[in-house]
C-alpha cells in the first residue's frame, strides 16, 4: 500500500460500495422473487419517482433562503415551457442576482 | 448496440452533468479536508457513486464514528434505490445479466427518472441509450471529484457562485414531468410534507426515505384503477 490508500479507509470505501449495490439491486432481486406483481405493489411502484424525487426537492425549498424560494419557483415556471437547462439556466440567473446584485 | 440511441442517451445524460458536477467536486474537496487522499476520493466516487451517501460517509469518518455504523448509514441514505431498482425492473427486463449488472451500478436519482420517462413515453430503453446517460454522468463524476481534491479550497462555499440551486431545480423538472401520472398530486403533495417534516424533526438524510415511503404509502392506498377485483395483498 502507498501512500495514495490507506488500508482501513480502502476497505471502508469497498465495503460502503458493497451496501450501496445492495440497495441498487435489492429491489430488483425482490421483484423478480414474486410471481405476480400484486396490483397495489404496483401502483405504489408507480409512484417512486414522484415520491423520492420530492423529497429531494422540498426540503431544499423548505430551509433555502427567500431568493432560492424565488429561484426555484421562477425556474418551475420556466420549466412549464422550457428544457431543462433552461431551467437550470433560468434559476441561476435569479439567485445570483439576487445574492449580488439585490446583495441578499 | 445502436449508436444513435447512444448519442440520445448522451445528450440527456448533458444537463444532469452540469447540475450534478458542482457536487462532485464540493464531495472531493470536503474528502480531502476530512482525511481522505485524493485517490481515496476519487475510489470512493468510483465505486460508491452516490454523492449524497459519499457526503455522510465523509461527515462520519471525520468524527470518527465506528465503522459498521457508517456503513449503516450510508445504506440508510441510499435505501431509495431499492425502490428505483424495483420500479426500474420492467423496462430492463430484455438487459443479459452483464447488462443488467452494469444498469444497476450506475442506478442514480437522474438515470432512474430519465429512464422511467423513456420507458413510458413508449421509447425502448436500450441498452445503448442507457449506458450513454450512464457513461456521461459517471465519468465526470470522477474527473470532477479529483479536480475537486487537488482545487478543494477554490469552491468552498457553493452558495457565492449559486450552485447550491442546481440540482434542487433539476430535481424540480424531473419531477414535475411525472405530473401525468396517476396519483401525481397526493403523492407529491405526502412526500414533500413527510419529507420536510422529517427533515426538520428527524434531520438528514433521513427525511429523503421517510418522505419517500410516505409518499409511496400513499399511492399503495389510494384506490387502484384498472382492476376492480383488486384483492387486498397486506
Amino acid at each position: 500500500m502507498d501512500t495514495r490508500f490507506h488500508l482501513d479507509m480502502t476497505l471502508l470505501i469497498f465495503a460502503a460500495a458493497v451496501a450501496t449495490f445492495a440497495t441498487r439491486i435489492g429491489g430488483y432481486v425482490l421483484i423478480t422473487r414474486m410471481k405476480k406483481i400484486p396490483p397495489r405493489l404496483d401502483a405504489a411502484l408507480n409512484a417512486v419517482p414522484a415520491a423520492v424525487l420530492t423529497t429531494l426537492v422540498a426540503p431544499n425549498f423548505y430551509a433555502g433562503g427567500p431568493e432560492v424560494k424565488i429561484a426555484m419557483a421562477f425556474a418551475l415556471v420556466v420549466g412549464l415551457r422550457f428544457n431543462v437547462l433552461t431551467m437550470l439556466a433560468a434559476g441561476w440567473v435569479v439567485v445570483m442576482a439576487l445574492r449580488h446584485g439585490a446583495g441578499w | 448496440m445502436s449508436s444513435s440511441d447512444f448519442r440520445a442517451g448522451l445528450r440527456t445524460g448533458l444537463p444532469i452533468v452540469l447540475s450534478a458536477a458542482p457536487f462532485g467536486a464540493l464531495f472531493g474537496a470536503v474528502a480531502v479536508q476530512n482525511g481522505q487522499t485524493w485517490a481515496e476520493a476519487a475510489l470512493m466516487s468510483a465505486t460508491v457513486y452516490a454523492g449524497a451517501s459519499q457526503l455522510v460517509g465523509l461527515e462520519l469518518f471525520g468524527h470518527h464514528v465506528q465503522p459498521w455504523l457508517v456503513i449503516l448509514s450510508i445504506f440508510a441514505v441510499n435505501f431509495r434505490h431499492i425502490l428505483y431498482s424495483a420500479a426500474l425492473t420492467k423496462y430492463i427486463t430484455h438487459f443479459t445479466p452483464f447488462q443488467k449488472f452494469f444498469a444497476f451500478f450506475v442506478l442514480t436519482d437522474p438515470q432512474f427518472a430519465e429512464s422511467v420517462k423513456r420507458g413510458e413515453t413508449g421509447h425502448t430503453v436500450s441498452f445503448a441509450w442507457y449506458a450513454g446517460v450512464g457513461l456521461i454522468i459517471y465519468l465526470p463524476w470522477l474527473a470532477v471529484t479529483i479536480l475537486g481534491a487537488f482545487l478543494g479550497n477554490l469552491i468552498h462555499d457553493p452558495k457565492v457562485i449559486g450552485l447550491d440551486v442546481l440540482l434542487p431545480i433539476y430535481f424540480l423538472g424531473l419531477v414535475f414531468g411525472f405530473r401525468k401520472r396517476d396519483n401525481f398530486i397526493p403523492v407529491a403533495l405526502v412526500a414533500a410534507v413527510g419529507s420536510v417534516l422529517a427533515y426538520r424533526y428527524i434531520g438528514s438524510p433521513w427525511h429523503v426515505s421517510v418522505g419517500a415511503l410516505a409518499g409511496v404509502l400513499v399511492a399503495a392506498c389510494l384506490p387502484v384503477r384498472e382492476t376492480a377485483d383488486a384483492s387486498e395483498e397486506a
